[in-house]
């Protein structure tokens, strides 16, 4: 079965319109989703794109247009009408209940109780039917994040729905799993069920998607078929320019090793952190150095050890020549080093206060702004305003709290307010994780710039493209454990992809397989 | 023999002292899965306690007494439904608040009856059983309500492990807007969650006036309200370690009354403070012993959902 451009339409939005106070998240969207296809839905972050999948769902109602489920309208009132309607979807932070076992899980998300030993059988019936693997009876919160992704989709599929709506699905994958969902969603579609999928990743929308419906500013832009188009066509759709790229490799000479690990080993300590086993790793002044891998195999720890939230024996850590494995991140810091977090509000970033209190978070030991106990309102006020011109924040207001910025000018600000600091040594934890692409492409500048100033970088991020196009050597962590960094010129997706997946224990090297290098 | 009758008989006002405990934490240890901390179970407490005994000296039947009793519990808990889940106020403000109230009103309920007494709960004596030496009296000597506690635990206990709606209760505690975005009515339950808390404590009140100490006194909860909601802090909210918590705090407050007895010369305030030192110092060791069944994730966290 695939799609014809004459097929009744499954569900279908109609002109629907959703307004926040003043903000039009959607204006006047339409969306035809129908049987047997796998339809994208494409748009920058802010586009309108969760807005729209809310209100499919019945999470949100839209303040005019119409819902049609098979040409009737229908109205969502709340998310249990919309699935037993057989419209099921799998949110970007999954619903889940750690606290529960997977089959516990699976039976809140169905209408009728059941006992849980024959909803298992079920559950493992349809992990095999669709080629999925899903243990029904652990724990949610032992499971990885790829796992905990199928479970939802398992969830969602004994509901037997004809819509399935998959929100950025693919963004905590490795590049095999993503493979495993794709073969998934291509089954799903042959059986009749249409699939909407929600990604900003080009490439994936044009290997799996026959249909293309794309956002931006809470408008429809276009509804393509994105195999008869190119990446680079998908992104002026998306953004309504050409997409600038990260500024190409600058030539510059390496300096004195910034940051060296030795043989780096941490507990874990169960819940939040994995362990470390035996890390090694050196970065020299002047170069970007990349830590691929899925979320979970110790980068958190990682940071944590870096930025001295955790400590270590003090041989293991040198920054700048100074054992600081011992220090804690105050002492680190005044070894001009900076650390950017993952988690923006609340680790890097305090929600609840001013940005330019948030700037005092890392500045208040440099000397300046904060002397002899005292903050230094003028100095506060001029470095944050540096931050927000040099780095473009936009936000509302004059000085908001940080959680009113949106994702990308937060990370903006944050990166901002460490790069000002004028650091040798830069540790940052997904510089771009739910940014959009022309604010990635910014800090990815920044970043670059930084290193080309002789400043050393250490970048961790589950987005492999990202360190392709920007990283100058790449390591693979998995499990605790750190491959030898290996020049990006000299690997390639394939044999990164493996080592996420660790199967290769020792590096990355791939003789000729330099094919996959991207700029 | 004489020993063996003493020992029954302090073995048996063991069971009555943690009644009351057990009871009310069952309730609040039901709210608090479903994601609401109740620190209103205190005033919930008193107000079964003065409603239950004004009913039951009004009407003469200590069966309506306990009904009221519940029926004052569960309306009080209304209110702080009222703040807390529905008007998504802070919970910790809102349960004190509730506590206060119920102080004040019982006060108010209560002041006629000041000086009054009741004839108490009877127990239920089993024939035969009853009789036996020892554990007779302590099994099967208790009143109505101690027997009630112990199906209470049961059914929290199968209830909250075994069946849907406790699922449902467990998912929405643990996240709310997890449980929302599955289509589970998050504030309806939480109310319903509540409104049980309520009626418990009404009837751990009841308890109070009607059976442990069949009179009217305007403090006459004397903490207990606090004690509970602690007991369901420290016994990880599993249902089982509550019983096991209320029974110390049982044992040792009726302990200390014999010490006082004897006369020792230990100050009888700190003697008084006893079971609620050790029944705490108890439930911190296991609470550390048992790490990682930690409270319910939504615990106390309003839940406002987005439209």
């Amino acid at each position: 079965m695939t799609a014809s451009d004459t097929g009744p339409a499954l569900l279908e939005a109609a002109g629907l319109t959703k307004r926040f106070g003043a903000l039009v998240a959607n204006d006047t969207v339409s969306l035809a989703i129908r049987a047997g296809e796998a339809h994208a839905l494409l748009g920058e972050n802010g586009a309108g794109k969760s807005t729209l999948v809310k209100m499919l769902c019945g999470l949100i109602q839209p303040d005019s247009g119409e819902l049609r489920y098979r040409g009737e309208p229908v109205v969502f009132s709340d998310p249990a009408t919309s699935r037993a309607r057989g419209i099921g979807v799998v949110f970007q932070h999954f619903a889940l209940f750690d606290a529960l076992t997977v089959v516990e899980n699976v039976a809140l998300g169905l209408p009728k109780p059941e006992p849980l030993g024959v909803l298992a059988k079920r559950i493992e019936a349809c992990v095999g039917r669709y080629g999925l693997s899903v243990e029904p009876w652990r724990r949610v919160g032992e499971l990885s994040v790829g796992e905990r992704q199928r479970v939802e989709i398992v969830r969602c599929l004994l509901g037997d729905p004809q819509v399935l709506i998959l929100d950025e699905p693919t963004s905590v994958l490795t590049p095999d799993e993503s493979e495993g969902l794709f073969r998934t969603v291509d089954l799903l579609t042959a059986e009749g069920r249409a699939v909407l999928f929600i990604s900003h990743k080009l490439d994936e929308v044009r290997r799996l998607c026959q249909r293309a419906t794309v956002l931006r500013g809470g408008r429809f832009i276009a509804e393509v078929d994105p195999r008869r188009e190119t990446s680079a066509s998908l992104a002026r759709l998306m953004v309504g320019a050409d997409v600038p790229r990260t500024a190409p490799l600058v030539a510059h000479e390496l300096g004195e090793p910034r940051l060296l690990v030795k043989a780096l080993t941490v507990a874990g300590d169960g819940s939040r952190g994995s362990a470390l086993h035996d890390i090694d790793l050196e970065i020299r002044a002047g170069e970007i150095l990349g830590i691929a891998g899925v979320a979970g195999n110790g980068q958190t720890t990682l940071f944590d050890a870096l930025s001295g939230e955790r400590t270590s024996d003090p041989e293991s850590i040198v920054i700048d020549k100074v054992a600081a494995g011992g220090l804690g991140p105050t002492e680190r810091r005044a070894l001009k080093a900076g650390f950017v977090p993952e988690e923006r509000l609340g680790h890097a970033a305090a929600p609840d206060m001013r940005l330019s209190d948030n700037v005092l978070l890392t500045t208040h030991g440099d000397g300046g702004i904060v002397k002899g106990g005292v903050i230094r309102r003028a100095a506060l006020q001029a470095r944050f305003a540096e931050i927000v011109k040099r780095f473009d924040v936009r936000f509302g207001g004059r000085d908001p709290k940080a959680r009113r910025l949106s994702g990308g000018n937060l990370q903006k600000f944050v990166i901002g307010r460490e790069v000002l600091r004028e650091p040798v040594l830069l540790v940052v934890d997904q510089p771009t994780w739910g940014v959009d692409a022309a604010a990635a492409t910014f800090i990815r500048t920044t970043l670059r710039q930084k290193a080309a100033e002789g400043c050393a970088v250490l970048v961790i991020s589950q987005d492999l493209d990202e360190l392709l196009e920007f990283a100058d050597r790449i390591a693979v962590m998995s499990e605790g454990r750190l491959t030898a960094p290996v020049p990006v010129a000299e690997t390639s997706r394939e044999a990164i992809g493996l080592a996420m997946g660790g199967a290769a224990q020792e590096s990355v090297h791939q003789g000729e397989g330099a094919h996959a290098v991207q700029a | 023999m004489h020993d063996l009758t003493i020992l029954s008989a302090v073995l048996a006002s063991v069971v009555a002292a943690a009644t009351p405990l057990l009871i009310a934490a069952l309730g609040e240890l039901v709210a608090e899965r479903a994601g609401t901390l109740n620190l209103g179970v205190e005033g919930m407490m008193i107000i079964g306690a003065a409603v239950g005994y004004a009913t039951a000296y009004g009407s003469g039947s200590l069966v309506l007494g306990a009904l009221a009793g519940i029926l004052a519990g569960t309306a009080l808990s209304l209110v702080f439904a009222g703040l807390a889940v529905w008007l998504a106020a802070n919970q910790v403000a809102s349960g004190l608040a509730t506590t206060i109230l119920g102080l004040g009103l019982a006060g108010l309920i209560g002041a006629p009856f000041v000086g009054t007494k009741l004839t108490a709960v009877p127990q239920l004596n089993i024939p035969g059983l009853t009789d036996l030496p020892v554990i007779g009296e302590v099994l099967f000597g208790q009143d109505a309500f101690a027997y009630l506690s112990i199906l209470l635990l049961i059914l929290v206990w199968i209830g909250l492990g075994r069946t849907r709606l406790g699922l449902v209760v467990r998912a929405v505690g643990e996240s709310h807007s997890a449980a929302h975005a599955l289509g589970h009515p998050v504030r309806r339950i939480r109310t319903l969650a509540v409104m049980f808390g309520g009626a418990c404590a009404g009837l751990a009140g009841a308890q109070l006036s009607l059976a442990y100490t069949p009179f009217w006194a305007s403090d006459m909860t004397a903490g207990r309200g606090w004690i509970a909601l602690a007991l369901v802090v420290f016994s990880a909210w599993r249902p089982l370690w509550l019983l096991a918590g209320a029974y110390l705090f049982g044992a040792v407050s009726i302990l200390q009354l014999h010490v006082q007895g004897f006369g020792l010369g230990i100050p009888s305030q700190l003697l008084s403070a006893l079971p609620y030192l050790a029944t705490i110092s108890a439930l911190v060791v296991i609470s550390a012993l048992k790490k990682g069944h930690g409270a319910p994730a939504s615990l106390g966290v309003p839940f406002v959902p987005d439209r």
